[in-house]
């Protein structure tokens, strides 16, 4: 078990690391939505399967799709300005 | 602001952060040690006294069911907002602005994405449907299921189109669904109050724990809450695939 929350948390310190040194926005949701899921993960390991389906849903699917959906809203505005 | 200033500014607050948190480390209890006096209680109680075999769930739906209807509310409250923010205004009519950035094409979606997302559609629903009644038995509730079943017309816009997804989730219906959710919560508090009990306090039969029906309310509530959660999430989809659809449209 200790092996699982050893590795877990050095994937989770990877994955944080991962998010900030992504540049581009929309490469950058993808990879918080890996994130979220490495989290989910780590919630499980820790025994809490509760927090980790919560973890799941909105770190690895609502969080990601906002920010998506707001990116191209953006995107839009910034064109028709230009126009 | 120059290079070195910033520089400065960062080792300072770099420190202050450093320092702050090998000291709330320090104070931490030892790793696997240190659970509080109410956890234990609630371990001990959830299942002889309120028949609920997922003790997240005996917390958030039960003992502390009031706290929960705050927290749906902040929910309820930011895809209000979202919606406020994101609804026409006069100066920007409904499709009449045309796509006039040159050499702009939308990728079409690829058939593996298609055949995947149609193959998981079905699947989605039932297990978020899953998830919602399960929550006084295993893992889950309302909220997680909401948020699982609110990802079927995302899945529905990936292997169709945005038309398909109207079509099956009309907006003024989602709309209902969200509402009704949102007030079943304060309806069925109101209920206990009405019957002479306190408000949320869980009158209904407990039923046998580890089975559906157990729980006495809590299946109720998050009946209620998944329908909230996941009436919320889609308009929120559903408002912002509108603004984007607009121009392609026309």
């Amino acid at each position: 078990m200790i092996v699982f929350q050893a590795f877990i948390l050095l994937f989770v310190a990877a994955g944080g690391t991962a998010v900030v040194f992504t540049r581009d926005a929309t490469s950058q949701a993808i990879v918080v939505s890996f994130y979220g899921l490495l989290l989910g993960i780590m919630f499980f390991v820790f025994q809490a399967p509760d927090v980790a389906l919560s973890q799941i849903v909105v770190g690895a699917m609502a969080l990601p799709l906002m920010i998506m959906l707001a990116l191209a809203r953006i995107r839009k505005q910034n064109r028709k300005r230009q126009q | 602001m120059t290079r070195r200033i910033r520089l400065k500014f960062f080792l300072v607050s770099a420190a202050a952060l450093a320092l702050c948190f090998f000291w709330g480390y320090a104070g931490l209890p030892a790793f696997g040690h240190g659970s509080s006096i109410y956890a234990d209680i609630v371990n001990a109680i959830s299942v002889p006294q309120r028949h609920i075999t997922d003790a997240v769930t005996a917390v958030n739906f039960d003992i502390r069911g009031f706290d929960t209807l705050g927290e749906e509310f902040i929910l309820f409250t930011s895809v209000l907002g979202v919606i406020l923010l994101m609804r026409r205004t006069k100066d920007e009519p409904a499709g009449d602005h045309e796509d006039k950035a040159p050499g702009r094409k939308v990728p079409p979606v690829s058939d593996a994405v298609r055949v995947i997302a149609l193959l998981l559609l079905a699947p989605t629903i039932v297990f978020g449907w899953y998830i919602v009644v399960h929550g006084q038995v295993t893992p889950g509730g309302g909220f997680q299921g909401g948020v699982i079943l609110s990802s079927a017309p995302l899945l529905l816009y990936l292997c169709g189109s945005y038309p398909k997804v109207r079509g099956a989730a009309a907006p003024r219906l989602i709309e209902i669904a969200e509402a009704l959710g949102a007030a079943g919560y304060i309806v069925i508090g109101g209920a206990c109050v009405a019957l002479g009990g306190m408000f949320l306090e869980n009158l209904l039969p407990l039923g046998k724990a580890g089975t559906l029906t157990s729980g006495g309310m809590v299946p109720f509530i998050n009946l209620g809450v998944g329908l909230e959660v996941s009436g919320g999430f889609t308009l929120i989809l559903l408002v912002y695939l509108e603004e984007l659809m607009e121009e392609k449209e026309s």
